[in-house]
């Protein structure tokens, strides 16, 4: 076995087992941890796989930017009482069984596909120039429409946000 | 093998210089700041430990590793323990991507002043800055105090909202070298820094990069007179020692960084490289001490004011001007 392919099962095993201890564990703070955990492996694993430009994307977006909102607001919650208790074997079944097929379903992807199906990453491994050059030469108008996208969502937010507050200075002008 | 192990070698002893040079400068960043707080406040300042008070980091080292290691009892253990060193650890790592001087050439060998040049290395930076906000986050979460828990909500607001600042703020630094490499930018500047072409983004990125670090006049996550001293008054001893010595590597970092994107990184005449990079870092570091001393304490509405309203503004068109200047000549 290579240096290479040490690391690739110590970062695969620490992926699963992060993933697999953030939806079982039922505080919420810890879950939201080791989702945190398992997303910086991942950036590890596209590092080894020689792309780390998606490699530190992963960890700026999802790992610096997402989870800190997602751990904000975990933290404001108070949890309810009896909420320590450990989950009901039910909700372990349907989710063994939905992730028993989505397995099965990348097995037999990974099996049947050819050689072509690695063209992806030779994009995701370029240079960061080369990517965006690729990224905005083919791809232009999903990024134009994806842009749009969070136009909507800032004038929307810029919206709510007036709308409270006009409702505010209503009250205090009578 | 033998070159493999040559290879190793020479890495873990740049990691190890790095490593001491910065924790080093460090200690001393703390006696500077104090002596130079003293003379702007008319005091003398530490002068009782060693000549001029030069011993003083080495006494107050052994005082914070003596001290004892107190755990509120509603704290959350294992999460308190780990949140100091998530806020050391990412201000320590990004030092791995900063270029400390030209190509070495030993033995018919070339040698990079860098731990790792990475093609995304400014990317990294900006990857370590949105990881330490979990330190400040989790440490006053995991206290069980309401003032740690207020400033922990304070310092991650104004962290998230300046990283925008600051991520902006060097767009047009990539754009003129063309290229995310620090090595890059700094040999882009082998003419001339970019401060004098960039002095907009100059000033943008050493206001968000003073909110980042959290100093005075942005230093609300920890405002005295409000909240005890925010995300860090529950922890004690070394543990407190980490929150320091993060903040104070943090500031080596954000003078590194305002030296490599504006100030030519380690260029200069006369001087060896890595010096050069150091006077600039304590020249960064000294301005930054004397703004602590002018200014007081913003507003939190002000702070968000600045951020959002003035700084990402004048950035955004800072990258529009900077675009029509270079497709224009």
């Amino acid at each position: 076995m290579t240096v290479y392919a040490v690391f690739f099962y110590i970062i695969a095993a620490l992926i699963i087992a992060s993933a697999g201890l953030a939806i079982t564990r039922k505080h919420m703070v810890h879950a939201v941890l080791y989702l945190v955990v398992s997303f910086i492996a991942t950036a590890l694993l596209f590092y080894l796989l020689g792309a780390p430009l998606v490699g530190i994307f992963q960890v700026i977006l999802y790992a610096g930017a997402i989870m800190v909102l997602f751990l904000f607001i975990v933290m404001m919650i108070r949890m309810a009482p009896g909420a320590d208790r450990p989950f009901p074997a039910g909700h372990f079944i349907a989710a063994f069984g939905v992730c028993g097929v989505y397995i099965a379903a990348a097995l037999v992807l990974a099996f049947f596909s050819g050689p072509e199906a690695g063209r992806p990453m030779a994009a995701a491994a370029a240079s960061p120039a080369a990517f965006g050059f690729y990224l905005f030469d083919q791809h232009w108008l999903a990024v134009e429409m994806i842009s749009i996208l969070l136009l909507v969502a800032l004038i929307g937010a810029l919206h709510l946000g007036r709308a409270g507050r006009r409702k505010q200075s209503g009250n205090k002008e009578p | 093998m033998g070159l493999w192990l040559t290879g190793y070698a020479i890495l873990m002893i740049k990691i190890a210089v790095i490593l001491t040079g910065v924790l080093l400068l460090a200690a001393y960043l703390v006696l500077l700041e104090r002596k130079l707080l003293g003379r702007f406040q008319a005091r003398i300042g530490p002068n009782r430990t060693g000549i001029f008070g030069l011993l003083q980091p080495v006494s107050d080292g052994i005082k914070l590793l003596t001290k004892e290691d107190v755990i509120p009892q509603g704290a959350h253990r294992r999460i308190f323990l780990f949140a100091p060193a998530v806020v050391a650890a990412t201000a320590l790592l990004t030092f791995a991507v900063v270029p400390m001087g030209p190509d070495l050439h030993l033995g018919g060998r070339k040698i990079p002043m860098v731990v790792t040049d990475m093609n995304v290395g400014l990317l990294y930076v900006f990857a370590m800055a949105s990881l330490s906000v979990y330190g400040v986050v989790l440490g006053g979460w995991a206290s069980d105090s309401k003032y740690a828990m207020l400033g922990s909500i304070r310092g991650a607001a104004q962290m998230i909202s300046y990283e925008l600042a600051l991520g902006l703020s060097i767009v047009p630094v990539v754009m003129l070298a063309g290229s995310l490499s620090l090595v890059d930018i700094v040999d882009a500047q082998a003419g001339r820094p970019f401060i004098l072409v960039q002095p907009l983004a100059f000033v943008i990125f050493f206001l968000s990069a003073m909110a980042e670090s959290k100093r005075i006049p942005f230093d609300l996550p920890e405002a005295e007179a409000e909240l005890g001293s925010g995300y860090h008054t529950e922890y004690s001893g070394m543990r407190f020692g980490m929150f320091f010595l993060g903040e104070y590597v943090q500031m080596q970092v954000l003078g590194a960084l305002t030296a490599v994107f504006f100030l030519g990184g380690w260029r200069g005449p006369l001087l060896p490289a890595p010096l050069w990079l150091l006077v600039k870092i304590v020249l960064v570091v000294t301005a930054m001490i004397w703004i602590r001393a002018t200014l007081p304490r913003f507003r939190y509405d002000q702070l968000m004011g600045l951020g959002w309203k003035f700084l990402i503004p004048a950035a955004l068109i800072n990258i529009v001007i900077t675009g029509f200047v270079m497709v224009g000549i």
